[in-house]
């Protein structure tokens, strides 16, 4: 009896590691095969033309002769100035009302709303915030509404509450000794947070702007209604229509024609690469400042 | 009074301190929210002396302590009545982080800046607090280091981070780092307690190096270490002093039956 019960308790147990085991397979099939699918299709565009020539007139090879290949410089271009200047709006704003939730937070009822904000804000829909700057930007001024400007703004809506959130846990892994360290040596409270506190935290920040990047890489919903649908070649300044890498995988995938379809899914395969190397790196960085709080 | 035999020693700046009193605690209470940790407390601090603050457990030691450079109102809820006289100015109408640079502060755990290298830890305090020359910061720490009695050990390997540094010479760096921004009242607060039998015995012997240019006070819960570096000692129960006087004298001979009972091992 005894040993019955102790045996199908091991086997209880080795069903379910295998069970948990078989999870992990699971999750990791549709990463593959992503990878895999964007690799195999777009694989065949990634070269020398693809990173440097505009998007080429859309064509089919069997019909036409000479049907170009092209590149997308273009949304390259305009995924890099988007990322730029949302971060450029969405960091200070973030790590600002970081600072002040952890820093100056106990006194203050203010400081708990910015964690409730944040936790909202990011669970708006991207399109919603799409939305949201279009009608702003129609009522600042309609000829720059379908801009890079307008889009890097609703990327940075997206941002904010990411770079707010992973700032504060950053800033909190901060040793309350540390805070104390400072103040008792008559240096002031400001001096304390952003040069002693938030220099400590410096690492867990940088991991919460890579992965605020990395989400807002990969946004398309919000663009469709702010970037404009021109990915006129070569772009032409902030406040005139602009270009995005997802905007333009949607473009190409949804178009009849061969190299446009190649096209998008070199663009799918970039992205993922890039996303890749954010969340990595971010991860990376991390690692580092659990060292540096160990005290390595 | 009379003369001490090295009054010729003493410079100007601290000839009056020298026979006085340093700070001066007059019906000091502190509170956490609703919560009095400390009640009505008024002792004295002489000037150039060591003073311990012992008692058991959640006496409030440590709230006294945090009360003389103004840390304990940086705790969420916490407040102070009474005051605090440094060289008869009330310490509550002065600016803070001022106070904070007369009266230095020793924690119980080292608390070196872990991102920073020995040399701008003990720089810290003046890098942070103004535009000082890399001369001038150079001897700073040299002095600092000295006075600590860290500087041999670490002489070779100051720019190396302060975090590879042994428990006990992290404390003697905290203290380096506090002698740094030159303050005229050192706090420790159980400055010993999470070291071992020969870094604690370091401590103590700097301690006593350290009185004869600053004025010293020490919380602890450790009665030996109190009876071997204090001059006068302060015993706290519930949140009140108890008995204050010359160490000796607390020792050998208490007036308060709670100070017996706790200095003979009765309870605490």
């Amino acid at each position: 009896m005894n040993f019955d019960r102790a045996a199908r308790r091991k086997y209880f147990s080795h069903g379910m590691t295998v069970l948990t085991g078989l999870s992990i397979v699971v999750i990791m099939i549709p990463l593959i095969a992503i990878i895999y699918e964007a690799a195999s299709i777009g694989g065949s565009v990634i070269n020398v033309a693809f990173f440097t020539q505009g998007i080429p007139y859309p064509c089919n090879s069997p019909p036409a002769a000479s049907c170009q290949q092209g590149g997308v410089i273009v949304p390259i271009e305009g995924t890099l100035s988007l990322l730029g200047l949302a971060s450029l709006f969405s960091v200070p704003v973030g790590v600002g009302a970081a600072i002040f939730a952890v820093e100056y937070g106990g006194e203050r009822a203010s400081a708990r709303v910015i964690g409730i904000v944040a936790d909202v804000l990011s669970g708006v829909p991207s399109i919603v915030a799409g939305a949201f700057v279009y009608i702003v930007m129609l009522a600042y001024d309609p000829s720059i509404v379908f801009s890079t400007l307008s889009g890097s703004l609703a990327l940075s809506v997206l941002m904010v509450p990411i770079v707010t959130r992973t700032c504060e846990e950053a800033l909190r892994t901060v040793p309350h000794s540390v805070r104390e360290a400072a103040l008792a040596l008559g240096i002031s409270r400001w001096k304390t947070s952003v040069r002693i506190v938030f220099v400590a935290a410096l690492p867990g920040v940088v991991t919460g702007v890579l992965l605020s990047i990395a989400r807002a890489a990969g946004e398309a919903a919000p663009l469709l209604l702010v970037l404009g649908d021109g990915c006129p070649h070569p772009l032409q300044g902030i406040t005139n229509e602009g270009c995005a890498l997802p905007l333009w995988i949607f473009y190409g995938a949804t178009n009849p024609y061969h190299n446009w379809y190649l096209l998008a899914w070199g663009c799918a395969l970039l992205l993922l690469l890039i996303i890749l190397i954010l969340s990595i790196s971010s991860r990376l960085v991390l690692e580092r400042l659990a060292r540096r709080m160990r005290g390595g | 009074m009379a003369l001490p035999e090295d009054a010729a020693k003493v410079d100007d700046r601290n000839l009056n301190a020298y026979y006085g009193e340093k700070m001066q605690v007059q019906n000091l209470s502190a509170f956490y929210g609703e919560n009095r940790a400390i009640q009505d407390i008024n002792m004295q601090i002489s000037d150039r002396k060591v003073t311990a603050i012992i008692g058991p457990s959640g006496c409030g030691k440590s709230t006294l302590i945090r009360c003389l450079n103004r840390l304990h109102e940086t705790a969420p809820k916490a407040r102070v009545e009474g005051s605090v006289l440094l060289d008869g100015e009330d310490l509550y109408k002065l600016d803070a982080t001022a106070v904070r640079r007369r009266v230095g502060m020793v924690f119980q755990k080292p608390n070196p800046f872990a991102t920073m290298s020995i040399y701008n830890n003990v720089s810290a305090p003046l890098r942070f607090n103004g535009r000082p020359s890399r001369d001038e910061l150079d001897a700073a720490v040299l002095r600092a280091l000295k006075q600590a009695a860290l500087w041999d050990e670490v002489k070779d390997r100051i720019d190396s981070a302060a975090t590879g540094l042994s428990g006990g010479q992290q404390q003697r760096l905290c203290i380096a780092r506090a002698l740094a921004a030159n303050p005229e009242v050192l706090l420790m607060d159980e400055p010993c307690s999470a070291l071992d039998p020969i870094a604690t015995a370091k401590i103590e012997e700097l301690i006593g190096q350290l009185k004869k240019d600053y004025t010293v006070v020490i919380v602890t819960h450790n009665m030996q270490q109190a009876a071997r570096v204090a001059d006068n000692t302060a015993f706290m129960y519930l949140g009140k002093l108890v008995e204050f006087g010359p160490t000796e004298e607390l020792f050998e001979r208490p007036k308060e039956h709670l100070t017996e009972s706790y200095i003979t091992g009765r309870f605490g």
